[in-house]
């Protein structure tokens, strides 16, 4: 286990930032946090990366507690941080930044040159190395980021917010990029609101609220927590056609002048009954469907419960 | 502690500073009034048409000039200490230079480095002007050089001192501000005290001889070392991270 917590709690007074939260993330995963606003997914990502103190409960990186003075400097030497505001020196050039913090975690002068050269190179920057980093777009600037926080080779990386506030075209550099980094067995802690992206490349995703609302791959969230839909085109919809679906007593979802989507526990089972009802009150069927439910459904479903 | 962290934050610094005219301007102005334009009014006062300075008269202006290298250790260091710090703070750069493996300590003694010797060369290099200008201005009225002597001595062995003072007030200052124009005008109010002594000295309440300047370095290096606890206290990661935003 790369990232473990037990019951992590972090109060600021009276306010509960995180409560009781318990995750798992292995070596190699892509791990993505999501929430609403003030959630507390980056007092989460705080007290991993050993900035803040937790409370109460345990959280361990690799073998070392982020609570235990002697090891925190040692967690903090094994991953790399990305923040929610990237914070370059924007006077420096975008070669300094990294030049700098690769001072910071002790590289040698030919390492630093090393890593330096290939991150640029690898994100498209190596041309603008000499240019200062306030000149810079949000893509590029967050693109530099990234690399500062894996100047240092780090095995677990935390990237808060990383696509926020990006162009598509800059967004999807990040997340291929990320991609790159898991084909490289970086653990990766990602977190984000953006739904679509954590389908896309997370392992498995937890969902908080102050508390884990749920935990687990995208594929198991969405097939444990929402009802199975089917979608029934038909060349007309008439209140026939609706009385017999509610006379088998199942719920319709969405209806228009020629389709209908309906909550089906079974579709394989249940489907061949519900259609030949529909046949029998006159309707015409054109085709059936399953309808995939998204990761923004079951978001959308346990955040409106919790 | 590693000092090389330390330095590496310093350094980081001194390159940024570079690239700030205000910053440049700040650190260069008072020094240069002091040991250029001062020396040129004296020269002035001495040969000018019609009057004649007393060499008493003379030594004691001087000595009362060299008093100015010891506010300037008060203010240079807030122009410089509240960009190293509040500037971090603006530019947002804090959190990710707190998740390195630098203890706090090294991260704090890295921005009093830079906070303090930027500001003290360029005091060290108006003083030399300064010394170097008076003594050819004055060899002909004295009769000897003046400088160095033992009273610009103590001075300039006080100015890191008060130097140090201002950075560790800008540490605290800064942990309460978010802007670096309020951080300068709230840290250059230490020049207060100073001018005080500076009046007193003049009126001949607290004159500046060699004993009261000794006095003042001892003082001096008691409230460094209060103010050094009180500037590591509030320089925690956690505080900096969730108070000092």
């Amino acid at each position: 286990m790369m990232i473990d917590t037990e019951n992590l709690t972090k109060k600021f007074g009276s306010l509960t930032a995180v409560d009781d939260v318990s995750l798992h993330v292995e070596e190699g995963e892509v791990y993505g946090f999501l929430g609403p606003n003030g959630a507390g997914k980056t007092t989460t990502i705080r007290m991993l990366a050993c900035l803040i103190s937790k409370t109460s409960g345990k959280a361990t990186i690799g073998s070392y507690d982020t609570g235990k003075g002697s090891d925190e400097e040692k967690i903090r030497r094994m991953i790399g941080l990305l923040p929610e505001n990237v914070g370059l020196y924007d006077e420096l050039s975008a070669y300094d930044n990294l030049d700098f913090y690769g001072r910071y975690y002790g590289l040698s002068l030919q390492k630093r040159k090393e890593q330096i050269e290939y991150f640029l190179k690898l994100l498209g920057l190596w041309d603008k190395r000499d240019v200062s980093a306030g000149t810079f777009s949000k893509g590029m600037k967050q693109k530099l980021a990234i690399a500062r926080a894996l100047i240092h080779d780090p095995q677990v990386l935390f990237l808060d917010e990383p696509t926020a506030n990006l162009d598509p075209e800059a967004s999807k550099t990040i997340r291929d990029f990320i991609l790159q980094l898991k084909d490289q067995k970086k653990t990766i802690f990602l977190n984000t609101h953006m739904l679509d992206e954590a389908e896309k490349i997370c392992d498995k995703v937890a969902i908080l609220k102050t508390k884990l609302v749920a935990t687990g791959s995208p594929a198991e969230l969405r097939s444990s927590l929402t009802s199975r839909r089917i979608q029934v085109r038909l060349q007309f919809v008439d209140d026939s056609i609706v009385k017999a679906i509610d006379k088998l007593g199942y719920q319709i979802l969405e209806k228009s002048t020629n389709s209908l989507v309906i909550a089906v526990k079974d579709p394989e089972k249940e489907n061949p009954a519900i259609l030949q009802e529909i046949q029998n009150a006159g309707g015409r069927l054109q085709f059936v469907a399953e309808i995939g439910s998204s990761l923004e459904d079951v978001y959308l479903k346990l955040v409106k419960e919790s | 502690m590693n000092l090389q962290n330390s330095w590496a934050i310093a350094a980081k610094d001194f390159k940024i500073f570079r690239k700030k005219p205000n910053v440049i301007y700040a650190t260069v102005a008072l020094p240069v009034i002091i040991g250029v334009v001062f020396p040129v009014i004296l020269n002035y006062s001495l040969h000018r048409a019609g009057h004649t300075l007393a060499a008493a008269e003379a030594t004691s202006l001087m000595d009362a000039f060299s008093i100015w290298f010891l506010i300037a250790g008060a203010i240079i260091p807030t122009a410089i200490a509240s960009y190293s710090l509040v500037g971090e703070k603006v530019q947002k750069s804090l959190e990710p230079l707190l998740a390195t493996p630098m203890t706090d300590g090294e991260i704090l003694l890295g921005k009093i480095i830079s906070g303090l010797l930027v500001p003290l060369g360029a005091i060290y290099a108006g003083a030399t002007l300064f010394m170097l200008l008076m003594d050819n201005f004055t060899h002909s009225v004295l009769g000897f050089y003046y400088y160095p002597n033992t009273y610009i001595g103590l001075i300039l062995l006080s100015t890191p001192l008060i130097a140090l003072l201002s950075v560790e007030v800008n540490v605290i200052i800064s942990s309460r501000l978010n802007d670096v124009r309020s951080a300068q005008q709230l840290g250059s109010l230490i020049f207060l005290p100073l001018l005080g002594l500076f009046l007193a000295s003049e009126t001949g309440i607290f004159p500046f001889s060699n004993t009261n300047l000794l006095i003042l370095a001892g003082a001096l290096v008691v409230f460094d070392i209060l103010l050094f606890l009180a500037a590591r206290a509030t320089f925690q990661r956690e505080e900096i991270l969730t108070a000092w935003t």
